[in-house]
């Protein structure tokens, strides 16, 4: 088998068994937490009877390493439970919210990844000189920002000063792709100002860093332009650092947004989750966590595929 | 009449170097140096490092390393002053009429390219001609220069190569584009002795049979001798002399140039055979997690204040035995005794006595001293742990050291940094002394030094030995390093000593055929010896 398959196939193998080490300490998370599922739906003044029927009938009598196996069994077949405090199908619920949260992070990512990086370079061909300083002052005041004050930031000069916005970023199912597009479009903008400065940082420090190496010096020897040294000589180089912080933005703009959803009154998961959090919903939050860990695990293991394909003594050994 | 490439007149470089702990400096690296190169010749750049010739080179295509700036004179390259041209001027001529060969190709290709895509490139970026044509000739350059499938050579990684290999491929990469002169940056310092003649004949060829000019910069003058059509010889950034090969080979006329013609002289003789300190018997070892034997079965020993010379080229199993005397690498078979009693394989079973007695002194000296330690730490470390000195009576004894490597009072409080590399090399050298060690293992001492400071450091070595009756088991690739410290010598190829006895009768026919190859590689310092080696290696190789 050719040595790069094989690390591949190593990589996914360890990323599934480190989301089944996730899905036990979440299971055992929300076991260790006091009361039970049914104390927390019939509330303090529950009658004894009442809990232990409801015990009975939710099952939660049974030894906990069971109801751990039957709720995975239920998560590998697609069943989720359901909520405790509306009954309905948590699959389901997710299902279209995740499809929101992914759209978001998605329109946020195909703008400041490209960005950032190109930036990036941009910043380190002009090392230590204007241009450089200019976009590290820019991306770094907008990183200091705190989300929600980008985010009335944002608002006020987008649907007040230059009103082209709207403020609530509403996205129904049935909308059309510019429509939605035109309704995401404050929350991605603050979202791009958030992650913009960590990748583009890491960009221009691991060209620099490639920039010491003894080729680099043949490629300016040969005449090459400045940027054509930086883009074909020093870039390719330089990929595995830069797409390891990629993709821990990435799983932020999927996992950690919630703060930008609330200010846009975005109806995605992050929202989702915090609501049923303080309504101690355990069957939503033990899936929701479940699937921010595969979110995290999944692109970890995409930014170490990459690193692997990156590099020419891997993918044509000797 | 013939036509002048380049000429560079009164040439003067710059640079601020940082020492640590002190304001920023100014240095002149090069002053007042004029020299010129007409179209086809060839110009040796010789000196120690530190003498400006790298600067010097790189100033043909106006380029200054680091913040090296060319400050006065002219560089006139086919007729226009490039010393002051704008950056974009610089970058038309850069890889298309000046070409530069690095000391390193492996540092040097970029290693997520494909070769054929980095020596095409200058040729394809300056219009100089159509890919097609480009591969074409890149293809007939690799079969020039002797590398293995020409066809296909271009499509491997730099990785995929071996280094003599990667410095022919540079060799072609900086010859595609047609240039007027290519610089050769040391290209053979690098390589291992057998592998350099190669290399040297294959560059050799290449320069007469494309008419190229060329600068050859290296340290060894015996290298230069066999590719320059003149030299000129520098040190600290001036010209000591300037003149045609013959002359500066064979009647030179400064002082410093005699010194540097003469410099492998030291005659050191043998010692007599006498009970060893040292037996290594039947040594096999491997690295854990291969299968594959580094050493193989090998058996050497040595008297007390004697000198065991290892020689081999890199990969032949030197430095692998050195870790098994030391205990760094425990060997899968074989046994060490060491003054009369049996070593532990392992360097957790050794005594303190045991590892007193065995010192090491290394390559890199540089990397071989904590940077943030001054000399006086660095010496007194041992006196301490072995000693239990202190106090004055340990820096007397420092000082003591530091007048028996030559370097007397005042470099106690200097740290590293502020050493040059021989001083630094002597620091270690008292280092392991300050142990009272009855063996010294020596891994390439002199390798990184300039030939006239490694002489020194092999006069020191032979006067503490004399002193202290200190044996060393002295490793190198440099036969004539051997020649001038050994008693004894073991020649290693893969693993195995393939000849080992005293001195005189290593060094004296008849020879078996690697040990063969491996005297005859070494460049002799005159005119024509490798025209002269090659043509006795065809004849012998049409014999059989």
């Amino acid at each position: 088998m050719h040595p790069v398959l094989k690390l591949v196939a190593q990589r996914i193998a360890l990323g599934l068994l480190l989301l089944l080490a996730v899905s036990v300490v979440i299971f055992a998370g929300t076991e260790a937490l006091p009361g039970d599922v049914a104390s927390a739906i019939l509330g303090q003044s529950a009658t004894p009877e009442a809990l232990a029927n409801l015990r009975e009938k939710l099952g939660l009598n049974e030894p906990a390493l069971y109801r751990y196996f039957s709720w995975l069994g239920g998560v590998l077949t697609g069943d989720l439970g359901t909520a405790l405090t509306n009954g309905q199908d948590i699959a389901q619920a997710i299902g279209q919210r995740l499809g929101n949260t992914i759209f978001l992070a998605a329109c946020a990512a195909v703008i400041s990844v490209p960005l950032a990086i190109l930036l990036g370079l941009i910043a380190a061909r002009y090392n230590g000189k204007w241009p450089d300083k200019l976009i590290s002052g820019i991306t770094l005041s907008t990183i200091s920002l705190p989300e929600f004050v980008a985010a009335y930031f944002v608002i006020y000069l987008l649907t007040q000063v230059i009103p082209i916005f709207n403020p609530v970023a509403m996205v129904f199912p049935g909308m059309g792709f510019w429509e939605k597009l035109h309704a995401v479009a404050l929350p991605v903008i603050v979202l791009v100002l958030v992650v913009l400065a960590h990748m583009m940082r890491m960009t221009r420090a691991a060209i620099l860093n490639v920039m010491q190496s003894a080729y680099i010096e043949t490629a300016e020897l040969k005449g090459l332009s400045p940027m054509q040294v930086i883009w074909k000589h020093a870039f390719p180089n330089a990929i595995a650092p830069i797409v390891s912080v990629v993709v821990l933005n990435l799983a932020y703009l999927v996992v950690g947004v919630v703060v930008v959803e609330v200010v846009f009154s975005y109806n995605a998961l992050g929202q989702y989750l915090v609501d049923h959090v303080s309504k101690r919903d355990l069957p939503v939050v033990q899936a929701v966590g479940l699937i921010f860990a595969a979110v995290y695990i999944a692109l970890n293991i995409l930014a170490d595929v990459i690193s692997i394909v990156a590099n020419p003594r891997l993918r044509h050994p000797r | 009449m013939p036509e002048t490439l380049l000429d560079i007149r009164n040439l003067r470089i710059e640079a601020t170097s940082y020492p640590p702990g002190e304001p920023p400096r100014h240095v002149v690296l090069v002053d007042d140096v004029s020299v010129s190169v007409e179209k086809g010749k060839v110009l040796g750049l010789i000196g120690e490092s530190g003498a400006g010739k790298s600067t010097i080179g790189l100033s043909a295509m106006s380029y200054g390393r680091g913040g090296v700036r060319l400050t006065g004179g002219h560089i006139l390259l086919n007729g226009r002053d490039i010393r002051t041209a704008p950056p974009g001027a610089l970058r038309k001529l850069r890889g298309k009429e000046v070409t530069y060969v690095a000391q390193s190709a492996a540092a040097a290709f970029n290693p997520a390219r494909r070769l054929m895509e980095q020596v095409i490139e200058t040729s394809l970026s300056h219009g100089v001609m159509t890919k097609p044509e480009a591969e074409a000739r890149a293809v007939s350059l690799f079969r020039q220069l002797g590398l293995p499938n020409p066809e296909t050579f271009g499509t491997r990684f730099p990785h995929q190569v071996s280094g003599g290999q990667l410095q022919r491929a540079m060799t072609a990469m900086a010859l595609c584009p047609k240039p007027d002169l290519v610089i050769f940056d040391e290209p053979t310092t690098a390589l291992d002795v057998t592998t350099q003649i190669d290399v040297l004949a294959a560059i050799k060829r290449a320069i007469h049979e494309t008419g190229v000019a060329a600068l050859y910069i290296t340290h060894d003058l015996a290298v230069v001798a066999q590719v320059a059509d003149d030299i000129l010889v520098l040190r600290h950034g001036k010209k000591v002399e300037y003149g045609t090969t013959d002359q500066i080979i064979n009647a030179p006329h400064e002082d410093y140039t005699r010194a540097l013609v003469s410099v492998r002289s030291i005659d050191h003789a043998e010692k007599p055979e006498a009970p060893p300190l040292l037996q290594v018997q039947n040594v096999t070892a491997r690295y854990r997690g291969t299968n594959f034997d580094v050493l193989k079965n090998v058996s050497v020993d040595l008297a007390p204040g004697q000198t065991l010379a290892v020689v081999g080229e890199s990969g032949s199993g030197k430095s692998t035995l050195a870790r098994a005397i030391t205990g760094l690498l425990p060997p899968a078979q074989g046994r060490i005794s060491f003054a009369g009693r049996s070593l532990s394989a392992d360097l957790a079973g050794r005594s303190k006595d045991d590892l007193r007695e065995l010192q090491m002194i290394y390559q890199m000296a540089d990397v071989a001293m904590n940077p943030r330690q001054t000399v006086g730490t660095i010496i007194g470390r041992p006196l301490e742990f072995y000693f239990g000195l202190k106090g004055e009576a340990k820096r007397k004894r420092i000082q003591e050291l530091l007048d028996q490597i030559e370097m007397g009072k005042g470099y106690e409080n200097r740290y590293p940094a502020e050493l040059s590399g021989g001083q630094k090399q002597r620091v270690c050298i008292a280092r392991a002394l300050a142990a009272k060690p009855k063996l010294i293992i020596c891994d390439e001492v002199t390798s990184a030094l300039d030939p006239l400071v490694a002489d020194g450091i092999l006069k020191l070595l032979l006067n503490l030995q004399a002193q202290e009756g200190v044996a060393y088991l002295f490793i190198t690739h440099d036969l004539a390093t051997v020649r001038a410290i050994a008693d004894r010598i073991a020649v290693m190829f893969k693993g195995q000593v393939v000849r080992y006895g005293q001195k005189s009768d290593v060094l004296a026919p008849p020879f078996d055929d690697y040990t063969d190859l491996l005297l005859s590689s070494v460049p002799e310092m005159r005119l024509g010896w490798l025209e002269e080696v090659l043509a006795h290696r065809k004849m012998e190789s049409a014999g059989n």
